[in-house]
């Protein structure tokens, strides 16, 4: 007797196929945006599923706010490299010139500058009609309600009250010049479905995300990495080694570390689901105001 | 720490076989609908720790939080919804238990956002309805269920909600269960259930309730986690519609698409839409491996044999099983736009992997979504739903949305706006009024008629009559099949060459899946029409027994057969002499156990030009009738 049944994790994944495809087929210049995330590293993944035996027909862009963690750079490098993957490098070359950062001009300013400004400027640049993202639905409440194919107008917002609906797995790919549509194709996953698809693909992450004694300093509550000398002096000078890893990651002084000892992807699990918090309380951008994420989607941030 | 390593891995490896159901939740808005989801999903997740808990160390229960827990907080999603205080729009959740993963649409109950509903439910494969059991079976319940079984859902669980509230009364909950039930038979609804519980106080929610032991059922989780989902899809009929075509290299030609239903296997003989070239399945290619079949809803990519010419929106199918090809169908469809239904607009359609435009070309009807009752309008506004006649610009390949969602589902998108302004399911046919015209006239032209070296002359000579159609109208016990019977019997020992047909040997084997719905009963007198003609052609006299209740239906009938070689005799018996003769069926008709039965619900019009007219108590005389008539006519003997 054969089976005709998927697991849920391999119907997600053909899922994510089909929705990627889907956009292959139906835009002239789609990109997927790359953020060296866990999420972006099982997204690339699913991509190159999706095109195999041949190459994605579309490049990745990552948007570097100069303030990542070393170690995301690191790596972005070597897979690039080592993939040979079409990988665009975007900055706000003006904000980083202006010396824009969120030591300096809170993480407001640094995340509308280096974040929101420098992606809208990225896919204006390029024209790109269509942008992968990896965002989850489980993630945060304002992303519960949205959209696979999310359409942006042309200056790139996001309107929840009006979104088209969305049937089957029918998706309505049709955008005016300028407008485009932000595309979720793991939109179903659970953190937990992207912890056990890394352990069965065997998928290569970040390191920070592993449990390992690291020099953090604890601001407001939040344990910041000293990652480079750009963190002021008298921060620095506070640091304190601790066995710690990140749940999501982003800017280093933006993105607090919890203290764990997880150094596998069970342990990780394990921690996780036996931890409450959601997993984006440790970006601190979140706190900034309330319901600020839905804020940010609104101004095109994801 | 290092001890707990295994075990986690064992959790981690049960948890990867889990299957995934996705349900959707409908109810009004003080009705309780997110304390349940809450609670489902708060209270699974003191059941998921347990069970990581228990697989560490020994089980240890997780403290519960008081009640007072305001579960439908942990739901709190957009700003606007916050202001308001209600849900606005669908919005995913998602859980997990130790036998399954669950995605839950959350939608709205209030009437101007029936997009939303229908948004959330097209991939569901069960429905929560919720019913607040102060106040029972209300409008929106049925609106809510009408919306269901528009959309295909199979399972329906109604949740009769806040029992709390009504003294967890058997009789209130058996009362709502009886009215519901009375409704729901009228839709298409294979599986429904019931459910007395408190979302509120936990009551049947994740553990079955000691406050409704007259309530012997499972619990709401408990049934979430064992309903058997996996036979839905449609794993029969091959749709494979190409949704990108692969050429890395020279070598390598691979057509990728997420199979829509059936099975592809390696060696399989296909045929691809719509050049209806042939050829082979050479390799099935993924990432991971080749594969020897691929099924629902798996994402592959297919190799053929031979290289044909292939783009996206074509469909491989098995040569033996084809979808329609056509470029006019019916379809219910649900207007999604602020902006009106403007019959002169082109609109792009898109159907599985396929793009093209369409034009509406006539409303049949809106659907009251309340009353179920069928209106007759112009056009559509936001949210209204009914039937229309939709015609494409290039063929689509399609099924009816009933056997199949994948092949079945299109949406329309606005021009200018490029809005989704609305969805629609394909109907399983035509309604009898286009009986004839549509189903048959529109690939007329490219069939190619066969030509017989047997001319008319030579087989009406042979056989010693003419090969044409007498068919007998009447009610049902009228007493027309044991004419038609006798009228068999006699041509036959009389050296005639006749085959009769009616409607127990049609139903049986050729029409199985028909029901008797009126669309269904035209659809069966269209394909009796088309065994006459072909009878008919080859000199065959048919003698033709259904009760054919309208002058509509007959005359399409007559004009498949051809009008000079229809002979139509009325079997004049009263619905009273009927009664008496077969009463069975009449009986459940008039319990409101069977529907469509002409004479009791459906209108049975007399024939206003019937050759003969027969008296059924006097069977002798009207079998000398007819052979006399055939006679006359030279049907048979032809000398």
């Amino acid at each position: 007797m054969k089976e005709y049944s998927l697991t849920n994790l391999r119907e997600l994944e053909a899922e994510a196929i089909h929705i990627i495809r889907e956009v292959a087929a139906e835009f002239e210049n789609p990109v997927m945006l790359y953020s060296i995330g866990k999420d972006s590293s099982v997204m690339v993944r699913l991509a190159e599923k999706a095109f195999y035996p041949g190459k994605v027909p579309f490049p990745l862009m990552h948007i570097d706010s100069k303030w990542k963690f070393n170690e995301m750079i690191d790596f972005r490098e070597k897979y690039a490299k080592e993939k040979g993957w079409d990988l665009i490098v975007h900055y706000n070359k003006e904000g980083f010139e202006g010396g824009v950062g969120p030591f300096t001009h809170g993480s407001k300013v640094h995340t509308d500058v280096m974040k929101t400004q420098a992606l809208l400027a990225g896919l204006d640049k390029y024209k790109f009609d269509a942008a992968f993202g990896g965002a989850r639905r489980d993630e945060e409440k304002s992303r519960a309600k949205e959209r696979i194919f999310s359409f942006r107008d042309k200056f790139h917002q996001w309107d929840p009250k009006n979104q088209r609906p969305e049937l089957w797995n029918i998706y309505n790919a049709r955008v005016q010049k300028g407008e485009s549509i932000r595309v979720f194709p793991i939109s179903n996953w659970t953190e937990l479905d992207i912890w056990q698809y890394i352990r069965l693909e065997n998928i290569p992450i970040v390191p920070l995300y592993f449990a390992k004694e690291r020099p953090v300093v604890n601001m407001d509550g939040s344990l910041i990495l000293v990652d480079d000398e750009r963190m002021p002096k008298e921060l620095r000078d506070k640091a304190e080694m601790r066995m710690v890893r990140f749940r999501t990651l982003g800017c280093y002084p933006l993105t607090g570390a919890v203290e764990s000892d997880a150094d596998t992807i069970e342990k990780i699990v394990e921690e996780m689901m036996t931890v409450t918090v959601s997993e984006r309380t440790t970006r601190v951008i979140d706190f900034d105001q309330e319901a600020s994420m839905e804020q940010k989607k609104r101004e095109g941030y994801f | 720490m290092a001890t707990n390593n295994l075990n986690i891995q064992e959790f981690l490896d049960q948890d990867q076989k889990k299957d995934l159901l996705r349900l959707l939740t409908a109810g009004s808005v003080d009705d309780g609908k997110s304390t349940l989801i809450g609670r489902l999903m708060f209270d699974s997740k003191m059941l998921y720790e347990d069970q990581l808990a228990a697989l560490e160390r020994d089980s240890k229960r997780v403290g519960h939080a008081g009640e007072d827990i305001d579960y439908a907080l942990l739901l709190d999603g957009l700003k606007a919804e916050r202001e308001q205080g209600i849900t606005i729009d669908v919005a995913y959740r998602y859980f997990s238990t130790a036998k399954r993963k669950f995605i839950i649409a959350d939608t709205p109950g209030h009437e101007q956002y029936t997009r939303n509903m229908i948004t959330g439910g097209s991939t569901a494969n069960l429905a929560i309805i919720l019913i607040d059991a102060r106040y029972g079976v209300i409008t929106q319940t049925k609106r809510h269920t009408f919306l269901a079984s528009l959309l295909g859902i199979k399972h329906v669980v109604v949740a009769v909600n806040k029992m709390d509230l009504v003294d967890f009364s058997q009789n209130i909950y058996e009362d709502i269960k009886r009215d519901y039930k009375a409704f729901v038979t009228q839709l298409d609804i294979p599986d429904v259930r019931f459910i007395p519980i408190s979302a509120l106080k936990g009551d049947n929610v994740v553990e079955s309730s000691e406050r409704m032991p007259w309530y012997h059922g499972v619990s709401m989780l408990e049934f979430l986690e064992t309903v058997h989902i996996s036979s839905d899809r449609n794993f029969t009929d091959l749709r494979y519609p190409v949704q990108y075509v692969l050429r890395p290299d020279i070598g390598f030609r691979g057509f990728s698409a997420a199979v829509a239903s059936g099975i592809i296997s390696k060696g399989d003989e296909v045929m691809v839409m719509p050049s209806l070239k042939k050829s082979k399945v050479k390799s099935i290619v993924t990432y991971d491996k080749e594969l020897d079949y691929a099924f629902p809803p798996q994402s592959v990519t297919v190799t053929l044999e031979d290289e044909i010419d292939i783009s996206r929106g074509d469909m491989l199918v098995h040569l033996d099983n084809l979808p329609r090809m056509e470029r006019q169908f019916e379809a219910m469809l649900v207007w999604m736009d602020e902006t009106k239904m403007n019959l002169s607009t082109q609109f792009y359609i898109k159907h599985a992997s396929n793009s093209t435009k369409a034009r509406i070309d006539e409303v049949k009807y809106k659907v009251d979504v309340n009353s179920l009752e069928k209106q007759k309008v112009e056009n559509f506004s936001l949210n209204e739903i009914g039937r229309v006649v939709l015609t494409t610009t290039k063929p689509l390949f399609f099924d009816p949305y009933k056997k199949n969602k994948q092949t079945g589902s299109f949406v329309l998108i606005d021009p200018v706006t490029h809005n989704t302004c609305a969805v629609g399911m394909i109907i399983d046919r035509l309604s009898s009024k286009n009986l004839p015209s549509r189903i048959s006239d529109v690939d007329k032209g490219k069939i190619a008629l066969g030509k017989s070296l047997i001319r008319k002359k030579e087989r009406q000579h042979k056989y010693n009559q003419k090969g044409e159609t007498i068919w007998i109208t009447g009610l049902h016990g009228s007493g027309k099949n044991e004419l038609a019977f006798s009228l068999e019997n006699k041509l036959f020992k009389s050296g005639a060459a006749t085959v009769l047909i009616d409607g127990s040997s049609v139903r049986s084997g050729l029409n199985r899946e028909l029901d008797f719905t009126p669309a269904d009963r035209a659809e069966n007198l269209r394909r009796v029409a088309h065994i006459c003609k072909l009878l008919n052609d080859q000199g065959i006299i048919t003698i033709c027994s259904f009760i054919s209740r309208n002058n509509s239906l007959r005359q399409q009938i007559a004009e498949i057969i051809g009008k000079d070689r229809f002979h139509l005799f009325y079997m004049n018996a009263s619905l009273e002499y009927c009664k008496n003769n077969k009463p069975e069926l009449y009986i459940l008709a008039e319990n409101g156990e069977v529907e469509n039965l002409p004479g009791i619900d459906l209108e049975y019009q007399e024939p206003k030009n019937a050759q003969l007219i027969f008296n059924p108590k006097d069977n002798e005389n009207n079998l000398d009738q007819i052979l006399d008539y055939l006679s006359k006519n030279k049907i048979f003997p032809n000398k």
